[in-house]
């Protein structure tokens, strides 16, 4: 999958990238105008994180929020967006919260063995370069992620096509 | 989070409601091939082969291309469509929450200069 190198609209925002690095990777990068204590400090202290998490700007809002950040602490949180009926719960461990360069955390709400998310901060002269780097379990898992997300309220007949295009694959 | 319409999945499912449609997405899979040759592979007319394509086209599942007097059917490029649109909204979510981040980070820097630090 190409790089997404476009920039944001608005001027003078640095640009966020996201790219399919592999069948199992996304990479999320940014660069934040901040030394990299203070940007890890608005990742790591619950009162800021959930300042910016679910940004409204994205139309979504947050439910609940309860977290220790700190390796071996855990984190829940419930967002809302209008198009949905019920709120989605995410929540999972912190396996490594080293600061100012480095936090990974699970993603366990959907059952089974999840998504791991590191994120590193890289400063260099007076800015932070954030990459958040999402390994999923395997190549199903992510390009499930990808069609059930993508299909909103149709997850099932998504997965019902799916199905049949791999049937027909295998047939071939 | 980004929604695709019902209506495009209806098209899909009605698409391969059809067990002809469903035998060309097949030979397709094997590899690409012209009106024609999916016509005769079916015992079908050209107009008949035509009609089939064109709803297999309609649902994004097969594309055709014209070089001369040939149109050559492939199987379309419905999914990697639909993962570059994924991919572009999850990159404006986290734009969004970088944006709210810079913000923060401002004030922190703020907060320090007040400080005196």
């Amino acid at each position: 999958m190409a790089a997404d190198q476009k920039s944001d609209p608005a001027a003078g925002k640095a640009a966020t990238t996201v790219e399919r690095t592999s069948d199992r990777e996304l990479v999320v990068t940014r660069t934040v105008n901040g030394p990299a204590r203070l940007v890890f400090e608005a990742f790591a202290k619950p009162e800021l994180f959930k300042q910016w998490w679910t940004p409204a700007s994205f139309g979504i809002t947050l439910i609940s929020y309860e977290a220790d950040i700190r390796t071996g602490g855990f984190y829940r949180l419930e967002m809302g967006h209008p198009a949905m009926e019920q709120p989605m719960a995410f929540f999972g461990r912190y396996l490594e919260v080293t600061p100012p360069s480095r936090m990974v955390w699970t993603n366990d709400e959907g059952g089974e063995p999840g998504a791991v998310t590191t994120v590193t901060f890289e400063e260099k002269d007076g800015a932070t370069l954030v990459v958040v780097h999402e390994l999923y379990p395997s190549k199903e898992a992510l390009d499930g992620a990808i069609a059930s997300e993508s299909t909103g309220a149709w997850p099932e007949q998504f997965e019902a096509l799916d199905q049949l295009i791999v049937s027909l694959d295998a047939g071939a | 989070m980004v929604q695709f319409s019902t209506s495009r999945l209806d098209a899909s499912f009605s698409a391969l409601s059809d067990a002809t449609r469903r035998g060309v997405l097949e030979q397709l899979g094997r590899g690409d091939a012209s009106i024609t040759a999916l016509a005769d592979r079916f015992h079908m007319t050209l107009t008949g082969m035509k009609k089939h394509v064109g709803v297999l086209e309609q649902a994004g599942l097969v594309t055709t291309q014209k070089v001369g007097r040939v149109r050559t059917c492939k199987l379309g490029l419905s999914r990697l469509a639909e993962e570059t649109a994924w991919i572009e909204d999850y990159r404006r979510l986290w734009a969004s929450r970088f944006d709210a981040l810079d913000q923060i980070v401002e004030e922190l820097k703020q907060r320090e200069t007040g400080d005196g630090r």
